[in-house]
């Protein structure tokens, strides 16, 4: 149990001599919503969606960082944009120093060896008629690799056992319909990890599976990344897990980053009074018939018009007249920790 | 006072490969204006008790023995058109995901006051103006009736089927994984609502759910279920702070806690038992990590611990020290 805490207080130290596996730059996607012919011809503007708007975020080998926000705040559509898996309007992607923006397919296959997805439904992610070894060397067939089937098994069964599934050999005949959910979402890990990948997207690869196993698959995401240094991108939108399993958590609000910095930090020490409203919510495993849990009252503003100024002025109790007219930059408040909060930035100006 | 009292239920469900026994032996009792969390991982019966209770089971499922007393009333045999009586008026269910429940091309106040004239005789017009009532009541704007429900997002659907269930004021509400699909701030606007409800209404709540982390805040009582049967019952502190059984336990340990140091909670190995043949003995036992010889071949009685907090377990408490 120690070990995971000390890992993650070296984990920072240590992040600083590996190498940059994702950097993401400025980063929009954007949306056109389609409207009827009619209100096409007459109205002026393009109803558009900024599902993400203006994104920089840095993933180290080796690392972990979770993306945490409600419904609607654009950490999906990140996910993918990470991926090539949605059209970027602005800014820049690169993988290992390189855009991703390829330009011929043949690129885009030899970059989707090394960045997988894994998603959230194990039950829709494998094909209920094929068999678990077909769906775990899938990859392999797609990228014309280890042609002989003996060459694939032997690649399946290393898959299985190292996504937890041992022997793996018992599993690969099997249909998805024999396995429990956590098995499922353990041979869509396998499936996902079978080409060697640096870097793996997770979209909330937990929140469909019961309590009692959802440990069991943090914990083999975890020695994946200690055993093939792999990073992850996790996406959640329970904060607990993030604090859980990530060296670091971007807090996502209407396509932007309000928060970032080391797991501790912001789960015992945040700033921006949407994480805190965040973490008031999260349910604790206490007793406590009397806590008056402070709900931010509405929803997540709609995507199409997002508020001027500060974004999350709408829900905000200390937002005053700057936040509705400037919107806050992303300000470092020490090392690893970032907050777009005119409120904090103040402090800050002030004490200095 | 007692609203519903449950007593040694049984439903069975008969299907090819045999009879699954999903509630099996079951007894619970709740007060009006109290809430009850039944928790559990898939498949321990959470959801067949809570179809027992509203006798919505499906066609292979029947309740083989046992007593539901709603209000002294037993409505296990009742007839058809009996239970449609007490159906809504006396229970109603909100269903897990019931956002999808909604009819799409219809809107949602007239959804609502269908609901409303099959129950009580009231006219189409006075039947909308309760629904107005109703949508005050769980807090939307009362203009939004004419809405259809893809002009709803996911927490304003839930709350209109809140609305919905307490159209002819129940006395029971059972919500099936109520807030699941939904977003953590509007999952805990949501149980927010219930509380507040289950207050001003004086309304007996059992609120079904795999998250035990959430009850500590907003029942009473909770009854910990594992493969049909309850193993540890009794008041929230009880249930958190002085557990007796190692599935409580374990499943507690489950959830991490902030306001704790990090570490990372411990999974329960193995999965559920397969309720056509279940373990013989404490059913927990294949997975407990504490089992001892006894547990494998007597199955352990449900010992009193102190008021209202029963357990069924040989070594009760002892674990803890372990």
């Amino acid at each position: 149990m120690k070990v995971i805490i000390m890992h993650a207080i070296l984990g920072v130290f240590i992040m600083k001599n590996k190498q940059k596996i994702v950097s993401v730059t400025n980063l929009k996607v954007v949306f056109d919503i389609k409207q009827s012919f009619i209100n096409e011809l007459f109205s002026k503007k393009r109803k558009i969606v900024k599902a993400v708007d203006g994104i920089s975020l840095d993933i180290y080998e080796g690392e972990i960082v979770s993306l945490v926000g409600e419904s609607g705040s654009g950490k999906t559509t990140l996910g993918k944009a990470i991926l090539n898996l949605v059209p970027i309007s602005e800014g820049e992607v690169f993988f290992k120093g390189e855009s991703v923006n390829f330009k011929n397919k043949k690129e885009v296959k030899k970059f989707r060896q090394k960045a997988q997805m894994i998603f959230q439904d194990p039950y829709q992610t494998l094909d209920p008629k094929s068999l678990i070894f077909d769906a775990v060397v899938e990859p392999l067939e797609v990228n014309n690799m280890l042609k002989t089937v003996s060459e694939r098994k032997e690649k399946a069964v290393k898959a299985l056992e190292d996504s937890g599934m041992a022997p793996g050999e018992d599993f690969l005949y099997r249909y998805p319909y024999e396995l429990s959910g956590g098995q499922r979402q353990r041979a869509a890990i396998a499936g996902s990890i079978i080409l060697n990948p640096d870097f793996i997207v997770a979209d909330e690869p937990v929140s469909m599976l019961d309590v009692s196993i959802r440990t069991g698959i943090l914990k083999l995401l975890l020695n994946l990344k200690d055993s093939r240094d792999l990073a992850f991108l996790f996406i959640t939108h329970d904060l607990s897990l993030a604090w859980l399993i990530s060296d670091r958590i971007a807090i996502m609000y209407l396509g932007k980053i309000m928060e970032i910095g080391t797991s501790d930090e912001i789960i015992k020490g945040c700033i921006h009074p949407y994480t805190k409203a965040l973490l008031d919510i999260m349910p604790v495993p206490e007793v406590n018939r009397n806590r008056i849990r402070k709900v931010l009252t509405g929803e997540i503003p709609d995507p199409t018009e997002i508020p001027k100024g500060c974004r999350f002025n709408t829900r905000c109790e200390f937002a005053y007249d700057k936040c509705y007219v400037d919107e806050p930059e992303l300000t470092k408040i020490s090392n690893d920790h970032f907050v777009a909060c005119h409120l904090a930035t103040e402090d800050i100006n002030a004490k200095s | 006072m007692e609203l519903l009292r449950i007593n040694n239920l049984k439903t069975y469900f008969n299907i090819s490969s045999g009879t699954v026994k999903a509630v099996d032996d079951v007894s619970l009792t709740l007060d009006y204006g109290e809430s009850l969390g039944l928790v559990g991982e898939s498949g321990c019966g959470k959801t067949t008790t809570a179809l027992s209770i509203t006798q919505l089971l499906p066609s292979e499922g029947s309740i083989v023995s046992g007593e539901i007393l709603l209000e002294g009333k037993n409505i296990v045999n009742l007839s058809d058109t009996e239970i449609k009586k007490v159906r809504w008026k006396e229970v109603s269910m909100i269903f897990q995901g019931a956002m999808n429940a909604l009819n799409p091309v219809m809107r949602i106040g007239d959804q609502i006051a269908e609901a409303i004239i099959l129950h009580e005789k009231l006219s189409y017009k006075d039947a909308i103006k309760r629904v107005e009532e109703l949508f005050q009541l769980v807090e939307l704007e009362p203009k939004r009736i004419s809405n259809y429900p893809h002009e709803f997002s996911g927490g304003m659907k839930q709350r209109a089927m809140i609305a919905m269930a307490l159209a002819c004021n129940p006395k029971l509400i059972i919500g099936d994984e109520p807030t699941t699909a939904l977003d953590v701030m509007v999952q805990a606007q949501i149980l927010n609502l219930l509380d507040k409800l289950r207050k001003e209404l004086n309304m007996g709540i059992i609120l079904i759910t795999h998250d035990l982390s959430i009850l500590g805040e907003t029942c009473d009582k909770i009854a910990v279920m594992y493969a049909g049967k309850i193993v540890e019952t009794g008041y929230v502190e009880d249930i958190y702070n002085n557990n007796k059984h190692p599935y409580t336990y374990k499943l507690l340990s489950s959830f991490p806690n902030i306001h704790k140091e990090r570490v990372m909670p411990d999974a329960i190995e193995g999965i559920p038992p397969d309720l056509i043949n279940p373990p013989s003995g404490c059913r927990f036992h294949p997975r407990c990590p504490y089992a001892k010889d006894i547990c494998g071949k007597e199955e352990p009685r449900m010992e009193l611990a102190n008021e209202g907090h029963y357990y069924a377990c040989h070594f009760g408490g002892v674990y803890n020290e372990k």
